[in-house]
């Protein structure tokens, strides 16, 4: 399966963005995203960028006030998946110019469109920005 | 739509935005949250809601659900905004079913119509929403629904599409096998792909298909190499590009593909050896997803057949990362040094120092790696210090998780390599004082079976001592405060079965401690049972010996307390002992021989000795026993479930649409035609009958006209279309041949039930493994030294440690320093350190020069982050002079996004400049289409902020606001 996950969390601990990959209840969800924001928040800037939970991985990485947490399988690379959300990170800021937390809010179902363009049934399937990029622009030229 | 505002979005929505946004505490955003879900649930089933409006409520639903609220009231109105004709409504909707529903939730039912729809539609985005939402909400039943036009979208024209159906034909695979194995061969075709987006794609299920059957893809092994070779070439388009590496990720996909190809396989080895060397040439380790490379090639060339020179490179790839200041590089050194330990066992050696220093990280995902590390490398000359390092770990960790973990994995290499029966079992007794509560019971019933057993193989002395030593331990133990049950359970075991074997302890003295066990733990039930079992084999070896028995005054009330307990199973306990107080001798021996737990007790299901009796019954007249599958009364049901297993490959959902309803109802089809056909079209009448009978009333609901029946119908349609849900096909649980290996007694609980008869083989083999030499166990205290230098290096090593600790010390200063030296920079609206690897935008040394800051910082007497800071000054700045004088300086010295929210906050000077240019660029997404140069400008941009944030500040949201760090740039 590979990624299980993909959340962004502020700082304060306020979800900004959720996608799951298997199902969970709304309870399940919030249970486990306030136990790995704990895990994670109380981190140094030196440890790494991994943590380890249940039977599975969060690869994190905080990008000004906002954390970008994914879990991940065992066997998952996890250096890679750091640099995949900076390539999430990346495209966001092409799309939106300067990317900030409030064009996530605002825009939340575009942010949710890119994702939906560079992960399928837990899998990375497209790390072409312009690829990714394409169908959003396509939409927002017909609407 | 008058109240609209800057981004298409109302006024409404920016206010939510904006107070979730500045939610201070998660009581303020629930608070929000509620009040918002009371607002929705009255407007969204208003009449005539605009489309737009509407997309609006439905991302507020979104985030409700998202912020850990039900918003179920609202799934219908976003499953009716997929029928919507506009694309982007359509894929909002789309969007919020994935997010709101599962695959077997009851309205799936009303979307696979739309789906089937919009799958054939001629804008190919739509077939893109489509298949994405297949992906996600398609579940067994409704596959073949969708699947033949999935199949046919697997040769569109438009690449996007074709990716995506290669991953709706994954999804498919990885949710039923057995429904798309026909067409597998579909992947390999994708794999040769012209887009290499659709390549890339097909890699995903090609890795699944490999992962669970190797060797039907052993011919692919030269084509993904080839592939690697073409990526690695830099062949592909530069938008795969990611920080100057050609297409890191398809990369790494293939890497693992080879990995799995080449395990194990000489041949197929050989042909990748020298694209793997050329990638690891070429990786920049100097970059974060060069060393992700690096590391995919170091797992795959310890996995597949391994080759000397690579072996080599690999090595060296390893040092540098463990030699790596940064932890994520160290954490991937020691799980590579894991992997490739198994090939080159001297490679841990070069690094002891670098693994002892992990180990004592106070990074809890280093220690956990470098635990798994020794966990590999664990023989029996280092055991000793491994185990004891992991139960102090074990000790000092909450997460009880990783406490079982490590705990099965202590017990897992005590047995293993146990050194000395008095270590095993002093290590197991801490490990089940700590975590008895977490390990699994089998884990207990393990020990109990292994002191049954004994662990010397034929040598009974060995067995004794090993029995006699866990008396000895746990009677010391026992009178320990607040054990664990599980630990108790194991201990009143031991005592009852061996207690008394050896002669050193009366028969008073061990009812004694049994009666103290039970009643400090009184409320546990199963501990009382295990305790009461206990006393009933001490006191029949006893009476089996031909020594008088005395029950204690204590056991006496304890099992008085028992006869009247509620609990039936101790109950008989209590009145089974009574019984055997009353026995002679020989009885007591035949019913509980001594030191019998290992003897089978057959068990004869038939009950042979009661045929006389029945004989004699059916000769006077009674009715002979009916088996339960022959009863009548059940024949539909077992005839119904033996036609079920046999229908489920033709089984299928009828998903074209139905007839108008008749007056009439289709007549009772007679049951048990079986469609021979294993076609996929999904046309199986006759085999249908059981369903029909259910839902034959509902069937209209999904019919072509379904989105206008909608509101009508809804009822029906909670009704479960498919199966049934029997429990799949469980046959009754067969209790044949259960053997306990127990003493006689009846203890329904089972103290050893004997799920392991295949663990006894395993367990007799490694039985064998284990040759315990004393001098060598004794030797052997050092991690890493090979058994006869092992002496040498204990002190060695334990030098290392000790002076690791103080280069660790110096480093942690050095690192308080820095951080204290940075402080300067993290107090500013910078983004953190960590950013500035990016090698974009490195401000971090001209920060520190900047003393006007610092002064602000006083002046205005902000203690928390600077973003506040900033954004006060952006509040000051609206005293104009101040503002300018600000600005200027401000906007030399320091870094864009300072800029960027200054000069915000300078335009709010000149705010009607900014609100008459606003309206013209509605949308803010248009806008960055309409200025595609714009894009391409990496990094912040001052003009673009600037306009971005006098929208917002427009809607009242402003960074002045509570929570200014909603307007710092992600991107440094």
């Amino acid at each position: 399966m590979g990624i299980r996950f993909i959340l962004m969390v502020n700082k304060q601990g306020q979800t900004r963005l959720a996608q799951y990959y298997e199902y969970l209840t709304i309870e399940e969800r919030r249970a486990l995203e306030g136990e790995i924001v704990r895990k994670c928040l109380a981190r140094t800037e030196l440890q790494c960028s991994f943590v380890e939970h249940r039977n599975y991985k969060i690869v994190y990485r905080r990008y000004a006030s906002l954390f970008f947490l994914v879990g991940v399988d065992n066997e998952e690379n996890e250096l890679a998946i750091l640099e995949f959300i900076h390539l999430l990170v990346e495209t966001m800021d092409r799309h939106f110019g300067n990317v900030c937390e409030l064009d996530i809010m605002f825009h939340l179902e575009k942010a949710h469109f890119m994702l939906e363009e560079m992960v399928m049934n837990g899998c990375i399937v497209e790390t072409s920005k312009s690829n990714i990029l394409a169908p959003i622009q396509l939409m927002e030229k017909a609407s | 739509m008058g109240s609209q505002g800057g981004f298409g979005q109302s006024k409404e929505f920016l206010d939510l935005i904006k107070s979730i946004g500045e939610a201070r505490s998660k009581a303020e955003e629930d608070r929000i949250v509620l009040h918002e879900i009371e607002m929705l649930k009255r407007r969204i089933s208003e009449p005539d809601i605009p489309k737009r409006k509407m997309k609006e409520y439905i991302i507020r639903l979104v985030y409700v659900e998202m912020l850990g609220h039900d918003a179920s009231f609202g799934y219908i109105h976003a499953v009716k905004m997929t029928h919507d004709d506009n694309i982007h409504l359509k894929r909002t909707g789309y969007l919020a079913v994935t997010l709101f529903l599962n695959e077997d939730h009851d309205l799936i039912i009303l979307i696979v119509n739309t789906i089937q729809k919009d799958l054939k539609s001629d804008n190919y985005l739509v077939v893109c929403a489509a298949l994405n939402v297949v992906c996600k909400l398609i579940n067994e039943e409704t596959i073949p629904a969708v699947l033949p036009q999935v199949v046919e979208l697997l040769g569109h024209q438009k690449e996007a599409v074709r990716k995506k159906a290669v991953m709706a034909l994954h999804r498919f695979y990885q949710r039923s096998p057995s429904s798309v194995n026909h067409l597998i061969s579909n992947f390999q075709k994708r794999l040769c792909d012209n887009d290499p987006g659709v390549m890339g794609a097909t890699l995903c299920p090609l890795f699944d298909l490999i992962t669970i059957d190797v060797n039907s893809y052993k011919d692919l092994v030269a084509t993904f190499a080839s592939i690697l070779k073409q990526v690695a070439e830099r062949r592909l388009p530069k938008s795969y590009d990611y920080h100057q590496m050609p297409a890191p990720f398809i990369q790494i996909k293939l890497l693992k593909i080879l990995a799995l190809l080449g395990s194990g396989d000489k041949k197929a080895s050989e042909q990748m050896y020298t694209i793997v060397s050329d990638i690891m040439r070429k990786c920049d380790s100097t970059s974060n997803i060069g060393n992700a490379v690096l590391y995919e090639c170091i797992c795959c060339i310890s996995s597949i057949h391994p080759n000397p020179k690579l072996l080599e490179s690999a090595a060296d790839a390893i040092s540098k990362f463990l030699k790596s200041d940064s932890h994520n590089l160290k954490y991937l050194g020691i799980d590579t040094l894991g992997r490739l330990i198994k090939l080159s066992p001297e490679i841990a050696e070069q690094h002891q120092l670098a693994v002892i220093d992990c180990l004592e990280d106070p990074d809890d995902t280093l220690k956990r790696k470098t635990f798994e590390l020794l966990f590999k490398m664990t023989k029996s000359s280092n055991v000793e210090v491994i185990v004891d390092r992991m139960i102090d770990y074990m000790i000092s960790i909450n997460d009880n998780h990783y406490k079982t973990e490590i705990a099965s994995r202590c017990v897992e290499l005590a047995e293993q390599f146990a050194p000395s029966n008095q270590w095993f079992i002093q290590t197991m007794n801490r490990v089940f004082e700590h975590a008895g509560d977490l390990v699994n019971a089998k884990v207990a019933h393990n020990l109990m079976r292994i002191i049954a057993e004994g662990f010397g193989g034929d040598d009974d002395t060995a067995d004794t001592q090993l029995r006699s030593s866990a008396v000895e331990s746990y009677l010391r133990i026992v009178g320990e405060p607040k054990l664990p049950s599980t630990f108790l359970q194991v201990i009143c075991w031991v005592l009852g079965e061996y207690g008394t074997a050896d002669g050193k302890y009366s028969a008073s003295y061990i009812p004694g401690k049994l009666c103290d066990v039970a009643e400090a733990y009184s409320t546990d039930d199963t501990v009382k049972a295990y305790a009461i079992s206990a006393l009933v084999k001490i006191y029949s070896f006893e009476i089996a010996a031909g020594r008088k028995v005395d029950l204690l005054p204590e056991c006496q009330s304890f099992v008085e307390e028992l006869l009247a307990s509620h609990s039936t199973d101790l109950q008989q306990r209590a009145y089974e002992l009574q019984a055997i107080l009353g026995l002679d001798a020989h009885a007591a021996t035949s019913i509980m021989p001594m030191d019998a737990s290992c003897e089978d007790i057959e068990i004869d299901k038939s009950l042979p000795f009661l045929n006389g009796y029945v004989q004699q019954s059916l000769e006077k007249g009674a009715h002979p026993y009916i088996p339960e599958n022959e009863r009548s009364g059940m024949i539909d049901v077992s005839s119904f479930r033996s036609q079920e297993q046999h229908e489920a490959s033709t089984h299928a959902l009828r998903f074209e649409a139905y007839e108008l309803p008749q007056p009439v109802m289709p007549s009772r089809i007679s049951p048990i035609v079986q469609a021979s056909s294993s076609e996929l079209v999904p046309v199986p009448e006759p085999s249908y009958h059981a369903e029909m009978h259910q839902v034959a009333a509902s069937l209209p609901s999904v019919s072509d006209t379904g989105s206008l029946e909608l509101k009508l119908k809804l009822d029906g349609v909670q009704r479960k279309w498919g199966k049934p849900t029997y429990s799949s096909a469980a046959p009754s649980t067969s209790n044949a041949g259960t053997h306990k290996i127990q003493n006689g007694a009846p203890q329904p609980d089972g103290v050893i039930s004997s799920s392991s008869r295949a663990h006894d083989i395993s367990y007799d083999s490694r039985r064998q493994q284990i040759e315990i030499s004393p001098e060598k166990q004794k030797l052997a205290a050092s991690l890493f030294g090979a058994t006869s230098k092992s002496d040498k290096r204990q002190s060695s090593a334990s030098q290392k440690v000790s002076k690791t600790h103080i280069p660790a010390a110096e480093k942690s200063h050095l690192a308080m320093n820095a951080t204290s030296d940075t402080a300067v920079i993290e107090k500013t609206p910078q983004p953190p350190p960590d950013l500035l690897d990016l090698g974009e935008a490195t401000v971090s040394g001209s920060a520190q020069s900047v003393d006007p800051f610092k002064q602000l910082e006083g002046l205005l007497d902000l203690n928390q982050d600077t973003s506040t800071i900033n954004s006060s000054i952006v509040g000051a700045s609206r005293a104009p002079d101040i503002m300018s004088l600000l600005g200027e300086t401000a906007l030399n010295v320091q870094g864009d996004s300072v800029a960027n929210l200054l000069s915000a906050g300078r335009d709010d000077a000149n705010l009607l400049s900014g609100f008459s240019n606003t309206p013209v660029r509605n949308d803010h997404g248009g806008c960055t289409l309409v200025n595609p140069t714009q894009q391409l400008i990496k990094g912040p941009n001052a003009k673009e902020s600037l306009e971005k944030d006098a929208l917002v500040r427009q809607m009242g949201v402003t960074p002045a606001g509570q929570n200014p760090n909603l307007f710092r740039d992600l991107l440094g």
